[in-house]
C-alpha cells in the first residue's frame, strides 16, 4: 500500500500534515443583490442572479442564519454579492463567528477597527485599459490606496485574454504596495468581444501564469498545478465539467450518478432560503467554466487519486497550501 | 489481544480497504496502528462513508465530532467496542 510518508520526503512530509486535519467546509453568500460598479462579464449580473430573490433586510436574521450554518458544519464563509461592503452588518454576522472571507471591488474600505483580521480579496481584471473597458473605471488607483500594506488583504486578480503578455507589469505594481496577489481566468459569460479564451491563448496563459511565480513567488499565492488544471481543465485522467464539479449544491443537486466526494457546499442568496445551482452562473457551460474555487475544490477532494507518485501528492500539497492560505487557515 | 476487538480490527480494515479501493494490503496485513490521516490520507468525506458502513455492520451512529479522534483502525475498533458495550 502507497503511503504518504513513503511518497514524500521530510520537508513534503511536514507540509502534508500542516493541512491533512483542516478539512475545510466552505460554502458561499450572497450577501446583497447590489453593486456600486457594473461590470460587463461579471456572472452574477449577467444571468440575472441578483433577480432571483429579495434581500434579507433583517440583520437578526442573518444572524440567526449564520448560527444554522455553523451547525451544518460550515468552517469557512466566502462573502460575495453583489459587492458586500455595502451592507457591513451582514458580514458582521459571519465575521463574529466563523473564519470569514469577504470578495469586494474594493472600492468601500473594510474598516479595520471593526473587522481587523478578516481576510479580503479585491478583484483586479487587469491594467488602466481593461479595467475601463470592463468596469468603466481603473479600481486599482483607488483599491491601492485603501489597502496598500494591509496583511489580510490580496488581490483577485482575473486574467483576460487581453492581458497577454501584461501579467508582469499588473503584478509589479500589486508587489510595490506590499499587497498579495492570486491569479484566476475570465470565463466571460456575458460574451464580451475578445475576452474569450481560445486554445492556443489558454496555452500561453499558462506558460505565463508559470513565469510569475517564478518571478514573483512571494507576491503571487498560486502553484504550477493548479495553473495547468485550470488552463486544461484536466486533473490526472479525469476532464473538468458537471458531473465532476465540487461546487454545485448539495440539496438541489440532482445529478446521477451524484459524484461522492462533496462537502456539503450550498451557495446561499441574500434572502437567506434561495439557493443557486452553484458556486457561479447557472448559465455557464460547465465544460469551459473557468472558475478558480471550483477547480481548486475539484483537486481538494480528490486527495486519495494523488496519492499515486510522489510529483501527484506534491501537486496536491500545493493546491491544498494555496487555498489554505487565500483564506488564512495557514500563514503566508 | 482481545478475541473481539481483533476481529472488529480485522473487519475495519477490510471495510477501509474496500471503500478506499487500497492495492497492496489485505485485512491481515493492514497495520491497525497506522495513522489513518497521515499514512494512508483519508480525509473526512472518506471517514464519513466509512461511518456508514460501520453504522449499518455494527448497528451504532459515529458522531461527526469524534471524526478527527478517529486516526488509527485499533482506536475505531475500541471506540466500536465502548459503544456497543455502553449500548448493553
Amino acid at each position: 500500500m502507497k503511503t504518504v510518508s513513503s511518497l514524500l520526503d521530510d520537508h513534503w512530509y511536514e507540509r502534508y500534515k500542516k493541512i491533512s486535519r483542516l478539512n475545510i467546509r466552505s460554502s458561499i453568500y450572497d450577501v446583497t443583490d447590489r453593486c456600486n460598479l457594473r461590470c460587463k462579464g461579471c456572472f452574477f449580473f449577467s444571468s440575472g442572479e441578483h433577480e432571483r430573490a429579495s434581500e434579507e433586510n433583517d440583520v437578526s436574521k442573518w444572524h440567526a442564519f449564520v448560527e444554522k450554518e455553523m451547525d451544518r458544519g460550515v468552517n469557512l464563509a466566502i462573502l460575495i454579492g453583489g459587492e458586500p461592503t455595502l451592507c457591513l452588518d451582514r458580514i458582521e454576522a459571519f465575521y463574529q463567528r466563523l473564519p470569514t472571507f469577504c470578495a469586494t471591488n474594493g472600492l468601500i474600505k473594510v474598516p479595520r477597527d471593526r473587522f481587523p483580521d478578516m481576510m479580503v480579496g479585491l478583484s483586479l481584471w487587469g491594467d488602466e485599459e481593461d479595467e475601463i473597458a470592463l468596469r468603466g473605471k481603473d479600481t486599482f488607483k483607488i483599491t491601492s490606496a485603501n489597502y496598500a500594506g494591509d496583511p489580510h488583504a490580496y488581490y483577485l486578480y482575473t486574467i483576460t485574454p487581453k492581458q497577454l503578455g501584461k501579467t508582469g507589469k499588473i503584478i509589479q505594481k500589486i508587489k510595490d504596495i506590499g499587497l498579495k496577489v492570486h491569479m484566476q481566468l475570465l470565463s466571460n459569460d456575458e460574451g464580451v468581444d475578445g475576452f474569450s479564451w481560445k486554445p492556443e491563448e489558454l496555452i500561453a496563459v499558462r506558460a505565463e501564469m508559470d513565469a510569475m511565480l517564478d518571478a514573483y513567488p512571494e507576491t503571487v499565492i498560486s502553484s504550477k498545478y493548479y495553473h495547468k488544471v485550470i488552463t486544461t481543465g484536466r486533473m490526472l485522467d479525469r476532464k473538468f465539467g458537471w458531473m465532476e464539479c465540487p461546487s454545485v449544491t448539495e440539496p438541489i443537486d440532482k445529478r446521477d450518478p451524484r459524484p461522492k466526494r462533496l462537502t456539503n457546499f450550498i451557495r446561499w442568496a441574500s434572502d437567506l432560503e434561495t439557493m443557486h445551482r452553484c458556486c457561479t452562473s447557472e448559465t455557464r457551460d460547465c465544460s469551459t467554466c473557468k472558475d478558480g474555487a471550483a477547480h481548486m475544490s475539484w483537486v481538494m477532494v480528490n486527495k486519495r487519486a494523488h496519492i499515486n507518485t510522489t510529483e501527484d501528492l506534491q501537486n496536491w500539497i500545493e493546491v491544498y497550501e494555496m487555498f489554505a492560505k487565500l483564506y488564512q487557515f495557514i500563514p503566508w | 489481544m482481545n478475541t473481539d476487538i481483533s476481529q472488529t480490527i480485522t473487519r475495519i480494515a477490510e471495510i477501509i480497504i474496500n471503500e478506499l479501493k487500497l492495492e497492496d494490503v489485505t485485512p491481515e496485513t493492514f497495520d491497525a496502528d497506522l495513522d489513518l490521516i497521515d499514512e494512508v490520507g483519508v480525509d473526512s468525506m472518506d471517514l464519513a462513508t466509512i461511518a456508514l458502513v460501520l453504522r449499518d455492520e455494527y448497528g451504532i451512529r459515529i458522531d461527526e465530532d469524534d471524526y478527527p479522534k478517529l486516526t488509527t483502525i485499533r482506536i475505531i475498533a475500541e471506540y466500536i467496542d465502548n459503544k456497543l458495550k455502553s449500548d448493553d
